[in-house]
């Protein structure tokens, strides 16, 4: 229960409500060919998730999976703006961020069935991605540890005297880890391209962020450390690309670390393809009916129909084409083998040589 | 080229020559530019090398060390520096849960080559929390080399192996070695640490000590004793504590019979406990001439007192009366 001394205030006001910001996209004048391609990868993701769901209530997905249906925009509007040689690090709810890199299909569904030809060999699942030559650099479920190893490789490529950038990725729960405050200071002292990106979709894994925090918006922990930062409709990839593209080029530019706070929702619980709808305090089946009227795949096809950028046949087709290139990968992957037992050891250590 | 140096100036050098060599080497952590953290071991790095490479940090352990970690994956050979062991707690996240397992999360595409420079610091009645020596912690860890140099030569050779290996390392040197000399030669960096192995730095047929870092000084000392008194001790320098090498323990127990462990660590799931598991599963039964015995920290927090600090640590009066009794059956 809430404490009476716990006043939650909401900085958020309309954007942590699913009231507003649920009419079609203003598409700000970005190139609509680009944001087709964003409507696709959005697609993508979406297929990817409701798939992979499906699988886990099968029982044949048995890593725990963390769906981002619902956060597809974050990811797409950011990474627009990233290169291969950039770095980017991410938590447990990650097949988006790796997705929208470009990153292996095929490998990532692998993965999530624990196969040998998976992106970590079936030695990661669902939670231990990568895929460096599309710049992701790995995801791990330690709530906020990657933060900290986004700011290394800032600290990387400021050393080695390129424009790349590090990014995190992480949730507002990872906001109240301790680790945090630290990165954001050194980034700050340190003076490094890192862009934070905090999703901050209201819950962690089990509590409102009214019982966990005394005001919604995350931002101001960039705000008390003097990092550069912005926070934006996380459910409008228009919004969240020309957040990161500010933030992003001053970074790359030499103007030290940004932080990027996107306001979302998951429509899945914390794990699993289930609603969770007995979660924290707020979150019933209407609240979460009112953020599937905040659709950020949704918002942006009816903005690109009314503009008239493509027509409903041809989005059907597109994301009948992003099915079946799901369906393709998971048939792919069915068919794989589990690791061998005998490699059971294997890359325990980096180095070569055997230990007596 | 032989040439006599300190412990610490071994730790020095090996910064110096790393540091030259190799550009993706920099060094991070909590008082570099102080001899009051460091002591002798990187006086005026940060004036050759400059600050930019020799980073000291604002008074966060975890971050500190993450960041190190994620300058890694992505080609570094970070060092970062922790003054006192106690307070690498506060950053150890990015160790064991992080760097230990890169490179076996991803199947091998990635890896985190960080090294963590960790000092025991102790007595002087620093008391519980400025004292600690918790590297059986972390030899625990899979994925994680855990080096314990205990002579100049191994100061200034493991943290260059450690630095240019691509696992990651943690290095773990001791204040009481300080000023400690020792032979170094030429230094060669070619060194795999899958080719460390325990050294055998006294050969005897009597008794086996077996030791890792200062606790290998008190064995030695103790084998001069024991040599007047006409007991013959093999003193035995573990080196790199996980992976273990138990085959050099194993073989000497074989010829001796008996086995003193030295730790200066406690005694449960701890170094000293390992050493006895490797020697009883590897020695045959027929060859032990007595029970082995541990000698480690009492089994309580490290306490400021100077009259109960010299009864906490061991010492090499201890190692030589538990050597002679298991001898001489007395």
């Amino acid at each position: 229960m809430l404490s009476q001394e716990f006043n939650h205030t909401s900085s958020l006001n309309g954007l942590a409500d699913p009231g507003y910001f649920n009419a079609p996209l203003q598409l700000r004048g970005q190139s609509h060919a680009q944001l087709i391609a964003d409507l696709g990868m959005m697609m993508r993701i979406r297929t990817v998730e409701n798939r992979v769901g499906d699988l886990a209530r099968e029982g044949i997905v048995k890593t725990p999976v963390h769906l981002a249906i619902g956060q597809e925009a974050v990811a797409v509007g950011i990474s627009r703006y990233l290169k291969s040689s950039d770095a980017v690090f991410s938590g447990h709810r990650s097949h988006a961020h790796y997705l929208s890199l470009e990153a292996d299909l095929d490998g990532l569904i692998a993965e999530i069935l624990c196969r040998e030809t998976g992106v970590s060999s079936g030695r990661g699942g669902s939670m231990h991605l990568i895929n460096r030559e599309s710049g992701f650099a790995g995801s791990v479920p330690l709530v906020g540890a990657t933060i900290p190893l986004g700011v290394g490789a800032a600290l990387a490529a400021k050393m080695d005297g390129t424009d790349g950038v590090g990014v995190c990725y992480f949730g507002d729960g990872a906001c109240e880890e301790g680790v945090l405050h630290e990165s954001l200071n050194l980034a700050a002292v340190l003076h490094v391209p890192a862009l934070f990106v905090v999703e901050n979709n209201l819950y962690s894994s089990h509590l409102d962020i009214a019982l966990r925090q005394p005001d919604d918006r995350t931002a101001r922990y960039a705000d008390a450390h003097g990092v550069r930062n912005l926070t934006v409709d996380g459910n409008d990839v228009c919004a969240v690309a020309e957040a990161a593209e500010t933030l992003i080029s001053a970074a790359r530019a030499g103007g030290g670390p940004g932080f990027l706070e996107a306001v979302t929702y998951r429509w899945c619980g914390h794990v699993g393809p289930d609603a969770n709808i007995d979660v924290g305090v707020r979150r019933s089946a209407v609240e979460v009916a009112g953020w599937k009227e905040r659709d950020p795949v949704g918002r942006l096809a009816k903005a690109l129909v009314d503009a008239g950028a493509i027509t409903q046949a041809e989005i059907a087709a597109l994301e009948q084409e992003q099915a079946e290139m799901v369906e393709k990968a998971i048939a792919t992957a069915l068919k794989a083998d589990f690791p061998d037992p005998a490699t059971l050891l294997d890359h325990v250590y980096a180095s070569e040589g055997t230990d007596q | 080229m032989s040439t006599e140096i300190e412990y610490a100036e071994g730790v020095r050098q090996a910064f110096d020559w790393l540091m030259s060599n190799d550009d993706k080497v920099f060094a991070i952590g909590q008082g570099l530019w102080s001899p009051w953290y460091v002591g002798a071991t990187m006086t005026d790095l940060d004036k050759k090398f400059g600050k930019g490479r020799v980073i000291d940090t604002p008074v966060s352990e975890l971050a500190t060390t993450a960041v190190a970690v994620g300058a890694a994956i992505q080609g570094y050979r970070p060092i970062v520096i922790h003054p006192r062991m106690d307070f690498m707690i506060l950053g150890t996240d990015p160790i064991v849960n992080q760097a230990a397992k890169w490179s076996y999360l991803f199947g091998g595409r990635s890896s985190a080559p960080v090294t963590i420079r960790s000092i025991v610091n102790r007595g002087g009645e620093q008391g519980a929390q400025h004292s600690q020596a918790l590297h059986s912690w972390y030899a625990h860890i899979p994925g994680l080399r855990v080096l314990m140099p205990a002579t100049a030569a191994d100061a200034r050779d493991l943290l260059i192996w450690g630095t240019l290996s691509e696992d990651p390392v943690l290095y773990i040197d001791d204040r009481w070695l300080y000023q400690e000399t020792g032979v170094v030669g030429d230094i060669d960096p070619e060194r795999p640490l899958s080719s460390v192995l325990p050294n055998v730095l006294r050969e005897g047929d009597a008794v086996t000590l077996v030791a890792a870092s200062w606790p290998v000084k008190l064995a030695r000392e103790a084998a001069e004793i024991l040599a007047d008194e006409g007991i013959a001790a093999e003193v035995i320098d573990l080196r790199q504590i996980n992976p273990i090498n138990h085959s050099v323990t194993v073989a000497s127990v074989a010829k001796t019979g008996r086995l003193v462990a030295i730790d200066g660590s406690w005694a449960n799931c701890g170094l000293s406990a390992e050493i006895l598991a490797g020697a009883v599963e590897g020695v045959s039964p027929s060859a032990w001439k007595a029970q082995p015995a541990r000698i480690t920290l009492a089994n309580a927090p490290a306490p400021a007192a100077r009259s109960l600090e010299a009864a906490y640590y061991p010492d090499v009066e201890r190692v030589v009366a538990t050597a002679r009794r298991m001898v001489r059956g007395q």
